[in-house]
């Protein structure tokens, strides 16, 4: 039943795989003007413009371009950046280890601080840790994360010393050093929407009938909680966190640039500024087909957890 | 025998006034925000002494106080007035890149839910795509293709934006298209169009107005992202997001220079929030 599940979520992967190269390739094409001029600048000769046609394929039919594209994509190979004179794919490489380590770390934080505080604020519906833990929640959702790392910067690393200002540090220890604050900041953006929906989890949990069983059994108020409580609200967390997986990559990759990391967030806004198009291209395939995982990824945990979803 | 009696019973004379429920607290704490944010950058020409382009070399990072209220940056140009600006331009843009897509995405998911066949499958095999990258990857691949402005942030805004209204509007709609009063209204003989327009769309574009208010805050917070990465609105139009990243520089010695634009938005954002919350509260059906 399971293998049916996950081969039949695959094939509806398929379009929306097409659709994820169709729609990066053609970007290119909608560059007001000429994408290679935009490159070299007003002053570059036309045989320079010429040559980086060839190079980029802008000579050949659309659709050729395209099956050119998909071929070399299929062997790994996302071209050339002229900009760094390196190849697209050694460029993602060497920086994918530091947005996925802060990834990880983000999330990592967001579930600690979401965690206890959707317990207490569902302890007490609309009490006092309630109300507060919301209106935190709403003033948090308004606040730019880059502003918000910046503030950090101030108070944590410029004013105490905790944290370096800012870089990836040398080594693995510094690395986790130097990601303390850049990961808290993905966390402390992403932490309003997962207190949100744990704690509409732990509400509807705890007013369930194997609740009221547990306690009439005479379950005490902690085993509820833990036991009843947060284990059946531990699931639609885990799919929110799944489901936001785009929003947590758009914090980190503007956070890196923040505390300039060198990751993959750094090196679009980077590639960006340099008009080097391959890099640009690559790198929003490579969070394209991460978030196109990470879905995966949630619904198979999903199905694995809860066999309602298998079998409906 | 007594038959159990039907007689009616004396109804207090609940008006549909006295039931009309009272406001809520949100609504008006967030309309009192934005309202006074609107306001002064309607009025920002008359709340302000200097131009917010205008540099002046001789009195740089200003202290706060003194002949500059916020003081100045280091081109010496009036924070307060740059401030004021700002908010006129990223309320205009962020204003702009909700409208569109809300626009955009209403008529596409009516259609999608109405029509249903091929029109909904490549809408929604579309929108698959679409969903597929984080919402800033997206943003700036479009962005770093139309070259940087306000312009071109609306347009990245709003052809990654209009996926989550034709959602909304079409699973409203597919709940709707088979609701007696559409049915009526096709059995009588009104067209297509007419059906959408006056018995489909008034019904169904709640969903997508609440969504909007909580979408111009993500909306104002991608715009100043923007700036603040260099690839917002073109410089010198004063922009918060442009701002936040010159004061970076200066933030051990000047660190109001980025604060203050920075809770510029918090508190536009926590505006536009609260009213978000308290329309849905206030439009929510009994």
């Amino acid at each position: 039943m399971l293998t049916r599940y996950i081969a039949r979520r695959l094939l509806l992967l398929v379009p929306v795989v097409f659709g994820v190269t169709l729609l990066v390739f053609f970007s290119i094409h909608l560059v007001p003007g000429d994408p290679a001029r935009s490159f070299l600048g007003d002053r570059a000769t036309p045989t320079a413009v010429a040559a980086l046609h060839r190079e980029w394929g802008l000579d050949r039919p659309v659709w050729v371009q395209y099956w050119l594209f998909v071929k070399r994509l299929l062997h790994g190979d996302l071209g050339h950046s002229l900009f760094y004179q390196a190849s697209t794919v050694s460029l993602l490489k060497s920086d994918l280890p530091v947005t996925l380590l802060l990834l990880l770390y983000g999330a990592a934080f967001a579930v600690a601080i979401a965690l206890p505080l959707a317990l207490l604020a569902a302890l007490r519906p609309d009490g006092v840790v309630d109300q507060a833990v919301r209106a935190i929640g709403v003033v948090g959702l308004g606040m730019p994360g880059f502003w918000v790392g910046t503030m950090l910067i101030l108070l944590l690393a410029l004013d105490a010393g905790l944290f370096p200002v800012a870089g990836y540090g040398e080594g693995f220890g510094q690395h986790l050093r130097s990601l303390v604050l850049p990961g808290l900041t993905v966390a402390l953006s992403v932490a309003p929407i997962l207190i949100r929906s744990l704690r509409q989890g732990m509400i509807a949990a705890l007013n369930s009938d194997y609740v009221a069983f547990a306690r009439a059994k005479g379950a005490g108020p902690a085993t509820v909680l833990l036991r009843y409580g947060l284990r059946n609200a531990a699931i639609p967390a885990v799919s929110v966190l799944g489901v936001n997986i785009g929003f947590l990559v758009g914090g980190t990759l503007v956070i890196e640039n923040v505390f300039a990391l060198p990751g993959l967030g750094s090196l679009m806004v980077q590639s960006i500024l340099n008009r080097d198009f391959p890099v640009v291209q690559g790198i929003t395939l490579v969070f394209a087909l991460l978030v196109v995982l990470v879905y995966l990824l949630t619904d198979v945990a999903y199905a694995l957890l809860d066999p309602r979803v298998r079998l409906g | 025998m007594s038959t159990p009696s039907l007689e009616l019973v004396p109804v207090a004379p609940t008006t549909r006034r006295a039931r009309r429920r009272r406001l809520p607290p949100s609504l008006i704490a967030g309309l009192a925000i934005l309202g006074v944010i609107v306001l002064l950058a309607i009025l920002a020409p008359l709340v302000t002494s200097y131009s917010p382009t205008q540099q002046d070399l001789n009195d740089v990072l200003a202290s706060p106080g003194g002949r500059h209220l916020l003081g100045t940056d280091e081109l010496g140009r009036d924070v307060w007035s740059r401030l004021v600006y700002g908010a006129r331009t990223d309320l205009r843009v962020a204003f702009l890149a909700v409208l569109a897509p809300f626009a955009i995405g209403t008529v596409l998911g009516a259609l999608a839910g109405y029509f249903g066949g091929w029109l909904d499958a490549i809408i929604m095999r579309v929108a698959d795509v679409v969903v597929a990258f984080p919402f800033y990857v997206l943003v700036l691949l479009l962005v770093f293709v139309l070259g940087p402005g306000s312009g071109s942030i609306v347009i990245a805004i709003t052809a990654v934006s209009w996926v989550s209204y034709t959602r909304i509007v079409r699973g409203e709609t597919l709940v709707a298209r088979s609701q007696e009063y559409v049915l009526a209204a096709k059995v009588g003989g009104l067209g297509n169009l007419r059906v959408i327009l006056r018995h489909i769309l008034p019904n169904v574009i709640t969903q997508a107005i609440v969504f909007a208010m909580s979408d111009i805050v993500l909306d104002l917070l991608a715009i100043v992202t923007l700036g603040y990465l260099g690839l917002g609105v073109r410089p010198p139009t004063p922009d918060w997001g442009d701002m936040m990243a010159s004061g970076q520089q200066f933030l051990s010695t000047h660190w109001e220079l980025t604060t203050i634009p920075g809770l510029a938005v918090a508190l536009t954002g926590l505006g536009l929030s609260l009213l978000g919350d308290g329309l849905a509260d206030a439009l929510r059906p009994e």
